[in-house]
């Protein structure tokens, strides 16, 4: 007693003042230093959630918890994701076949899809030539042919709608260290796009080009320039104002760059060549999947470790959030609704236009870097709310509840701090902090396009089902 | 509807920039939609879709920036255009923006980044409580939680973990505390000195720092300890860490130790550390036994200011003295009464000041309710009517259940005061008004209303109502002691100089008025 007493009786008082900030003044007043929390009901206020969280926090099981969480965070900190070919999904994805479509987030019926996500699937049947036209393919997709299934549960991440399909290029992504490899398609680039929920023949057209020459082409240079380093671009990306999920024109121009002299080498005719780099050049958008894909094979390499509580995947189908938690293996999913997504949109839209929030592309969130590193992306603050000291507070909340910093890749502007890195549910829970995730906006209609972007959130409900789900794990 | 469009040429903002202007530029009030946008071929296509591409707006390039807006018949066009124009003008951040201010959300985020800090104050409700206390206690921080409504297992668990880890944990329920001479929560402005005291008691405390104030002397530490850590359960576990941490700490010449009475067991484990203490323990439980203290070789004190009093004679001062109350006054009081005016209510904000008065007028009249009476036969609930002798602790959880304490929001006690004075049989009324840290910000001035028309009420059916306040505070506190008791004095308020000094004109009015 009396060696912490004595030693609380000899110093400053500095407070730490949770719940009441009429406090704080009085305290104030009397020369105390005084820190308010700002401070919500852990769990969100429910008893229940309480209950499981603080079952996770029992010392006993905290300790086997923070272990496995060490060798999660460990693993997505060491992944070493490259850039190793492109390829059609038929030949490269695991479990595809001619008439399966991969979608974003987590399974769901087509008579349950949102909008953009059926737009952009019957395009897709279109495109295959499974579906004469638009009618027949919807006809199809609800006849119970085709194969709906998440991209995360074939290696694979989709950004927005994320319907892949068999002709389709995509990445093909090996992390170096563990092993295991992730794919996406490619950026179509302009808004009216597959991917946003458009389908009418200039979407086709463009995908039916990326089939036959971009997507052979960009095959070709890699297997003559051999693997990108994509953790290492990504970084760089980073040190030059991208966040890597809404702003990839430092990204691109780094993808470019490395693909470049392979590239001319291709044995496509210079005409061909210049199509590319036109296509390239339309939209910084293009190394935007690119991210994900690396992001993905990262994260997959940190799931399944039992007893972690580190998240894995955020995917979103456009009418539920989906979340994948590492001690949760396979393909536990825990849903719950696809939150609306707030910020500027183009001229002519309104919020009431605005689809939920749809795609795989918060996996970027999940491995640390788009809305998590706004604070090294001032162009785009206006996303945010309008302030770079907004901005710096997002990736310092993140900080709140992840479990460690990404050394790899850092944020010039925080003193070259990590990037925030391993979501922990239970930290989630015991701050009330959601995840914040940016991500563009797709019409609530098919086949019209993306129409804005901004940022959103989970709903806190997927994290209460984690968090008692892991509890019963534990118990 | 009008349309109004203009062509800046040579003018480049950013894609992300123009859709923030563009969506700002569309809550404008008058405008119908606005479009600002760089001059680009998909821009100008959108622009011919919504029909408002004008030769000018086509001839646009991509480095020109395209201004429209489509507004209500009643706009003023140029206006609106002016503050569209006004989106597009950034200001550079404010040197002296607040935004900096880091806000931490858990113990444990702020415990990380301020390493000096050590101790937290919880106050939020007490389903987690409890857990914000042990976040602090695992991050080796003192603790005083000031929620009450903490299962009392779980103040157990906390003590218990406290006490291994050498830290204190006040409260649950823990309203008072004097750390280093800082009031913490409810607290007076007390000056600094060598008294300590370890209270089971928010309004004990107060009183009795403020009266080793009055005394001319001051308080060393205060420590609090919840109302239940003397009962059977708790075990006395901070009182007793508290009564060593003070025996051992060389600014501390004398202790004091308030409490209502403990059970049984845990007095004797309490009156125990006296013997080790190495200096003088003055006891005040109140309404216990003197016995049981002397023979601990302690102080035994018969009321909050008899504690102070002795504490500072063994300690401080041995000439420290109080003045007696006048009999006169009550006499005079009492020649005022008509003859049904037999009775005494009391209307407390502090519990022990409600208690202190409540047992010295139980020395004279077992006709005494309440709603903190010991005896279930003579309590009262917050809704039940006055009888005989009543004293209502409106800082009790039956009258603060869903509000906040009377000490805060005085209007349950006001419109009781009102009540009171429509009753022939009451004689005396007694308030108390607690100052300092935490309270309300004038509870003198905040009555006065009510006081007058209590007195009006009375004297309107030819009564004489006394009405007598004591006020709980310093020279050192704002307001200052001297301001309310001047109000109160105005308003025609008998002013007692202590909660003892209250109880005992309570019990000799009663006395008094029943003799009559």
């Amino acid at each position: 007693m009396s060696t912490q007493a004595t030693s609380l009786f000899t110093s400053d008082l500095s407070v730490v003042n949770v719940g009441l900030a009429m406090f704080d003044r009085d305290l104030t007043a009397q020369g105390a230093r005084v820190t308010t929390l700002d401070w919500t009901p852990p769990g969100g206020g429910s008893p229940e959630v309480l209950a499981a969280l603080e079952a996770l926090e029992d010392p006993r099981v905290a300790a086997r918890t923070d272990a496995a969480n060490a060798e999660a965070v460990d693993r997505i900190v060491g992944a070493r994701p490259m850039l190793v070919g492109f390829g059609r999904a038929i030949d490269v994805v695991p479990g595809m076949t001619p008439t399966t479509i991969l979608h974003a987030g987590p399974p769901i019926a087509w008579d349950r899809m949102a909008g953009a996500m059926k737009g952009a699937v019957t395009g897709a049947l279109v495109f295959e030539g499974l579906a004469r036209d638009l009618d027949d393919a919807e006809r199809l997709a609800a006849s119970g042919e085709i194969t709906f299934s998440p991209c995360h549960e074939h290696d694979c991440v989709g950004s927005m709608a994320g319907v892949t399909s068999a002709s389709m290029y995509m990445h093909i992504v090996r992390n170096e260290t563990h092993g295991n490899t992730a794919f996406t398609n490619l950026s179509e680039q302009m808004a009216k796009i597959l991917r946003m929920g458009a389908n009418d023949e200039s979407v086709i057209e463009r995908l039916v080009w990326m089939r036959d020459v971009l997507g052979p082409v960009l095959k070709e240079a890699m297997e003559i320039g051999g693997p990108v380093d994509l953790r290492l671009l990504l970084s760089q990306a980073l040190h030059m104002g991208d966040e890597c999920h809404n702003r990839n024109i430092a990204g691109t121009l780094l993808l470019t760059q490395a693909l470049t002299p392979a590239l001319l080498q291709t044995s496509f005719t210079t005409e061909q060549k210049k199509e590319v780099f036109d296509f390239i050049a339309g939209s910084d958008y293009f190394s935007g999947p690119t991210w994900l894909a690396m992001a993905k094979a990262a994260m997959d390499a940190a799931h399944g470790i039992e007893g972690s509580t580190i998240v894995t995947t955020m995917a979103r189908n456009g009418v539920e959030f989906g979340l994948r938690v590492s001690g949760l293996p396979g393909n536990q999913w825990l849903t719950g609704p696809a939150q609306p997504v707030i910020g500027p949109m183009f001229a002519g839209f309104k919020p009431e236009d605005a689809g939920l929030d749809i795609g795989d592309s918060a996996i970027s969130e999940t491995y640390g870097f788009g809305g998590f590193a706004m604070a090294t992306a001032p162009a785009i603050v206006a996303l945010v709310g309008g302030t770079v000291q907004e901005a710096v507070a997002f990736t310092r909340d993140m900080g709140e509840i992840t479990t460690t910093r990404n050394p790899n890749v850092t944020i010039p502007a925080l003193g070259f701090e990590g990037i925030p890195t391993g979501i922990d549910v239970r930290k989630v829970l015991a701050t009330g902090i959601l995840p914040v995730i940016n991500t563009a906006i797709a019409h609530k209609e098919a086949g019209i396009g993306m129409i804005g972007a901004g940022i959103t959130h989970p709903p806190a409900a997927v994290f209460e089902q984690a968090a008692r789900a892991l509890a019963r794990t534990v118990a | 509807m009008s349309i109004t469009a203009v062509v800046k040429k040579n003018t480049y903002f950013d894609s992300v920039s123009l859709m923030s202007i563009s969506t700002r530029a569309n809550q404008l009030p008058g405008v119908e939609q606005a479009f600002v946008a760089m001059g680009t071929e998909m821009n100008k296509g959108v622009l011919s879709n919504l029909g408002l591409l004008t030769a000018d707006l086509g001839a646009a390039g991509t480095g020109d920036l395209v201004i429209v807006v489509e507004a209500g018949e009643e706009a003023d066009q140029a206006a609106l255009l002016a503050e569209v124009e006004e989106l597009l003008v950034q200001k550079a951040p404010g040197a002296s923006g607040g935004a900096d201010t880091v806000t931490y959300r858990t113990v444990d985020s702020a415990a990380r980044a301020i390493p000096e800090a050590n101790l937290a104050i919880v106050a939020v409700n007490g389903a987690y409580a409890g857990r914000e206390a042990r976040k602090a206690l695992e991050n080796g921080l003192h603790v005083m939680v000031f929620s009450d409504n903490v299962p009392i297992e779980e103040e157990v668990r906390l003590k218990q973990l406290a006490h291994s880890k050498g830290l204190f944990m006040m409260g649950p329920d823990c309203g008072t505390a004097i750390i280093n001479n800082v009031a913490l929560c409810f607290g007076n402005a007390v000056r600094p000195g060598t008294v300590g005291v370890v209270a089971a008691s928010g309004t004990g405390a107060q009183e009795v720092s403020v009266r080793i104030h009055a005394l001319g002397a001051g308080v060393s530490q205060l420590i609090g300890t919840g109302g239940r850590d003397l009962s059977e359960q708790v075990g006395g576990i901070m009182m007793i860490d508290g009564i060593r941490a003070l025996a051992d700490d060389p600014g501390t010449s004398v202790i004091v130790l308030v409490s209502k009475p403990p059970a049984p067991a845990v007095q004797d484990k309490v009156l125990a550390e006296i013997a080790g203490a190495g200096k003088p323990v003055v006891v005040y439980f109140v309404g216990g036994s003197e016995e049981a203290v002397t023979a601990a070789g302690g102080h035994f004190a018969a009321s909050t200011q008899d504690a102070a009093l002795q504490a500072v004679r063994l300690g401080v001062d041995v000439h420290a003295a109080v003045d007696e109350l006048a009999a006169k006054q009550v006499d005079e009081v009492c020649a005022r009464l008509a003859p049904e005016q037999r009775y005494v209510r009391g209307l407390f904000c502090g519990g022990t000041l409600c208690d202190e008065s409540m047992y010295a007028l139980l020395e004279v009249s077992d006709n005494v309710w309440s709603n903190i009476q010991k005896d279930p036969g003579r309590r009262l609930t917050a809704g039940s009517p006055s009888v005989g002798h009543t004293f209502l602790d409106f800082g009790d959880d039956d009258f603060t259940n869903g509000r906040p304490h009377p000490m805060i929001d005085p209007s349950l006690r006001l419109a009781r005061l009102v009540q009171e004075a429509e009753d022939p049989q009451v004689a005396v009324i007694l308030m108390d008004f607690v100052l300092g840290f935490g309270a309300h910000e004038d509870p003198v001035g905040v009555t006065l209303p009510a006081i007058a028309q209590a007195k009006k009420i009375a004297s309107d059916a030819g009564r004489d109502l006394e009405i007598v306040g004591y006020v709980l505070g310093t020279d050192l506190d704002t307001p200052a002691l001297a301001e309310q008791v001047a109000a109160l004095e105005a308003a025609g308020v008998t002013v007692t100089r202590s909660s003892t000094e209250t109880g005992h004109f309570a019990r000799e009015t009663a006395r008094k008025a029943h003799r009559a």
